[in-house]
């Protein structure tokens, strides 16, 4: 551990150095360690999906769409976009300021930590990253020891195609954490759980760190099969292929549970088993197509959750395990306790619970009593239905007909609200992310109003009065002693 | 007792002043009573916001003598700062407020791509919930040790905080800059603004050893224009706001090496908490003076030999709210406005941002998270949600497992955004 503190004493110096030197200031440098990452990805494609295969038993297309082809478009849009995103803002300023300009310059805060989860280790390290760089900060990557494959390959692969003095990685779990997060940082990014979301806050509160935390809840999805009825097949397919054609359910934005009408609920049950049949075959354990529980311990949570008597009563479909394998079989439930655990936990895993309800209006209240979550999702055509979700639950995004989608689109800020979360990136997110906004107001010093200085008398006050609400007219009355004093 | 407690109480130097002491039970009922109002849904409508922001303009408006008054018993605040920094600053945010909800309130629409479509996207601002401002001008809130003490007990909730805090600000004053219209200003933002306590204050001035005499004479010379040849009997000037702030300006006037260094004012009149405006020239780096912020009218001035100088010496130093710098030359403008960081800069003024609706006002590193004024403010509080409405047309089997080559392949195009060579895999040609 000694050791270790020594590497992350000079690391830090290293970073604040370069950083000083005003190096990553620069919109040239940024742009090539961005080139930097796109051709280290390039380069390795084969390598990054065989790790996150290691790892996760994911399959190179789900690695491909889920991490490498989103960090490649990423890192392109910032290259394209950077120019245009380091522009300063303009503030227009009352007249009476007269000539002063203001403007909104995006300063980097210095020297970063970005703390990635294993679910999709590639993309939650280099995509945080991506911004950081644009930005114009240095930048320190801890990966998760859950997916130590992919770890050990991005501290490899990022000290020989990127700017090593600016840009480093390493490697641990929770004592590396606990000993980095003992340091002053200028920003930190977490992506994880609420539960260490906590304890970095609180870490990150003894220097007044800022922090942007991706974390998790239980995103819920709405049926209304009234009004899509007509679709519904393309429904099911959507659902199933969020949920376990996507790290086999362990990722923040999956779908966490289902609320339906009770009346479809059998109906909605017989029309997942032959979509998920035709996904991952007969025997989705040798399908190759669906990610393994991350470790025994993850696996040994889920087990627990599906071992409660009452839950286990409520499979309606699959349920089987494989401790060895660290293999869930895509398993639906039907009414589980609402008070199970698995109800109230974010099950992060290929277990799907399907809420039977009354009237599917009754979603909304069901959604509010439970933490805000990082998305929700509604099938649904009923403006009504859709007006009410947005206006009467809070989550961090919302998503109509579809699922995990809104994740691609790098025109909306990706984050959540209350315990899924603060903060938010993507696309010019990413860069705001890691900038300080800083206001810039410039004066003239060719005139000066005397109206601003003591001894204060009646005429000022009242010019000063006149000046805040912009009465031009009134000041120059006033300043020609043709009104005496101002309506309080 | 928390160390919350502890530290709110510490300042409150007679504690059975204290009557009624808020208890646990109490605040548990009160954020009972206002999420119970925000889930029923009583805050979200336009025109209750609209109706709330009136009533406290109503507020300044008829009560204006009354705030004045209160300021005056609390702080000394002569009638000009409460009418012009306090009631018309907040009367002209909440006009501002009242011109632009309703563009405020408007959904943003968001771009999509080929990657989604087809689907349209938007933004949405919602609010928060249940949010607490503790406000300042009552010490000890607006500084940096408290605010830890919030963040801290705000990440066991995972609440997002804005922190205003303070720092020390720098003024650099160039030679080259009009000396009159810069001390003026100085004079203004420290001491015409709560007598030095406030925030954005200037806190010390950094100018060469050559122009120094010349500042502290320009300094001299409009203090007392403003302030009288008697500024202890000045009813221009706030007093201290207690025993414990006016105890510790002393001591920092009082220590060895600081108490020498006094080259305008340094009176003091315990009973009345008054201390006159006060000049010191090169006081130590390390004294108390210069290492916690001020939050009074004493004004050190440090003499560099180079002016290039001040950046080393403002860099080394924690970030402040605000850095302010004098002068004509472009290229040192340039200079400073890039390579100093701070919450906010001005050139040429001092505090004078803060009133400016357009402008972000907030902090960065010790002196602070978040921003807010004008639409800021309406975001600091808001969420902003992301919104994808999505349709049911098509449905691309390459979305869904079993995955293949081909799936792959296509995937590959679609994520590029690349149309022909989407084509091309889609026609089998790749």
């Amino acid at each position: 551990m000694e050791a270790m503190k020594e590497t992350v004493d000079q690391s830090l110096r290293e970073m604040r150095e370069t950083f000083a030197s005003g190096r990553t200031r620069s919109v040239k440098w940024r742009k090539a360690q961005l080139g930097a990452i796109i051709e280290m990805v390039k380069d390795n494609e084969e390598k990054m999906s065989d790790v996150l295969f290691q790892d996760l038993g994911k399959h190179s297309s789900e690695a491909f769409r889920d991490e490498l082809g989103f960090v490649m478009r990423s890192a392109t849009t910032a290259l394209n976009c950077l120019d245009n995103w380091v522009v300063p803002k303009k503030s227009n300023l009352p007249l009476l300021f007269y000539p002063a300009t203001g403007k909104v310059i995006s300063e980097p805060y210095g020297t970063v930590l970005v703390l990635s989860s294993w679910n999709f280790p590639i993309s939650l390290s280099l995509d945080p990253m991506i911004g950081a760089i644009a930005a114009g900060n240095t930048v320190l990557l801890k990966a998760s020891e859950l997916s130590p494959n992919a770890s050990a390959l991005l501290a490899k692969l990022i000290p020989s195609y990127l700017d090593t003095k600016a840009i480093k990685v390493i490697e641990g779990g929770p004592d590396v954490a606990t000993i980095l997060l003992q340091h002053q940082w200028d920003k930190i990014f977490f992506t994880g759980s609420p539960k260490i979301g906590k304890i970095i806050m609180a870490a990150a509160a003894e220097h007044l760190t800022p922090v942007t935390l991706e974390l998790g809840g239980k995103c819920p999805t709405i049926i209304d099969h009234h009004s899509v009825s007509k679709d519904m097949k393309s429904v099911v397919k959507r659902i199933s292929g969020g949920k376990w054609g996507s790290c086999s359910g362990q990722a923040c934005i999956s779908v966490d549970y289902v609320l339906v009408e009770q009346s479809f609920a059998s109906t909605l049950i017989d029309m997942f088993k032959p979509v998920i049949r035709s996904f991952f075959g007969e025997n989705p354990k040798e399908s190759g197509c669906l990610s393994k529980i991350v470790t025994k311990k993850h696996f040994q949570r889920l087990s627990r959750l599906l071992n409660d008597p009452r839950v286990k009563a409520s499979i309606v479909y699959g349920g089987s395990m494989d401790e060895e394998k660290l293999y869930v079989e895509p398993t639906i439930l039907l009414d589980p306790p609402l008070d199970s655990e698995i109800m109230n936990e974010e099950i992060f895993g290929p277990i799907l619970p399907i809420i039977t309800l009354r009237d599917i209006q009754e979603s909304i209240g069901f959604i509010k009593s439970k933490p805000k979550p990082l998305a929700i999702y509604a099938f649904t055509n009923d403006k009504n239905l859709k007006t009410r979700i947005l206006s009467e639950t809070s989550s961090g995004s919302v998503t109509f007909n579809d699922l995990m989608i809104q994740y691609m689109c790098d025109a909306l800020p990706f984050g959540g609200v209350g315990q899924s979360g603060m903060g938010r990136y993507h696309g010019k997110y990413s860069f705001e992310c890691f900038s300080h906004e800083k206001a810039i107001m410039e004066g003239s010093l060719a005139m000066d109003l005397e109206a601003r200085y003591p001894p204060w008398n009646n005429f000022k006050l009242n010019f000063i009065r006149l000046a805040f609400r912009d009465a031009y007219f009134k000041l120059v009355l006033l300043m020609l002693g043709l009104t005496k004093g101002v309506r309080k | 007792m928390s160390k919350l407690e502890e530290a709110f109480i510490s300042v409150i130097v007679d504690r059975s002043a204290m009557a009624k002491i808020f208890q646990m039970a109490d605040a548990s009922n009160l954020v009972t009573e206002l999420r119970r109002n925000f889930d029923a849904g009583v805050t979200r409508g336009y025109e209750w916001r609209v109706t709330q922001l009136k009533k406290l303009l109503v507020i300044c408006d008829k009560h204006e003598p009354e705030i004045v008054s209160a300021l005056h018993d609390d702080l000394g605040k002569p009638e000009l700062e409460s009418s012009v920094y306090e009631v018309a600053l907040l009367r002209n945010s909440i006009k501002l407020a009242l011109k632009q909800l309703k563009d405020w309130m408007a959904p943003h629409k968001a771009k999509t791509s080929l990657t989604t479509f087809p689907a349209s996207a938007k933004i949405v601002s919602e609010p928060l919930g249940v949010v607490l401002v503790i406000s300042a001008w009552n010490f000890p809130f607006s500084n940096s040790r408290i605010g830890r003490i919030i963040m801290t007990a705000a990440a066991k909730h995972l609440t997002p905080v804005s922190l205003e805090l303070g720092g020390k600000s720098p003024v650099v004053i160039d030679s080259d800059t009009n000396l009159k219209i810069t001390v003026r200003r100085i004079i203004s933002g420290k001491w015409g603004c709560n007598n030095g306590q406030a925030c954005i204050s200037p806190d010390y001035i950094l100018t060469t050893k050559e122009y120094a005499p010349k500042v502290i004479d320009a300094l001299k010379k409009e203090l007392e224009a403003f302030y009288g040849n008697n500024p202890m009997g000045s009813k221009d000037t706030s007093r201290i706001v207690n025993l414990n702030h006016f105890d510790r300006l002393s001591k920092m006037l009082e220590e060895k090496e600081v108490s020498n260094k006094i080259v305008y004012g340094g009176q003091k009149n315990r009973e009345n908490l008054k201390i006159s405006p006060t000049v010191l020239l090169d006081v130590p780096l390390d004294s108390l003076i210069m290492s916690e912020e001020i939050f009074g009218p004493l004004l050190p001035i440090v003499t560099l030999n180079n002016l290039e100088e001040c950046f080393g010496v403002i860099n080394s130093r924690p970030k402040p709210l605000a850095a302010y710098l004098f002068t004509k030359n472009h290229k040192l403008k340039k200079k400073f406005t890039k390579t100093v960081s701070a919450g906010g800069i001005v050139v040429n003024d001092t505090a004078v941002h803060f009133t400016l609706p357009t402008l972000p006002f907030g902090g960065v590193g010790e002196s602070g998270i978040g921003s807010y004024h004008g639409k800021f403010s309406f975001d600091a509080f808001s969420h902003k949600k992301s919104v994808l409405f999505k349709s049911f047309l098509g449905d691309s089997a390459i979305r869904y497992p079993p995955y293949s080559r081909r799936k792959l392949g296509l995937l590959k195009t679609l994520v590029n955004s690349n149309l022909v060579d989407t084509f091309k895999v889609l026609l089998g040609l790749s």
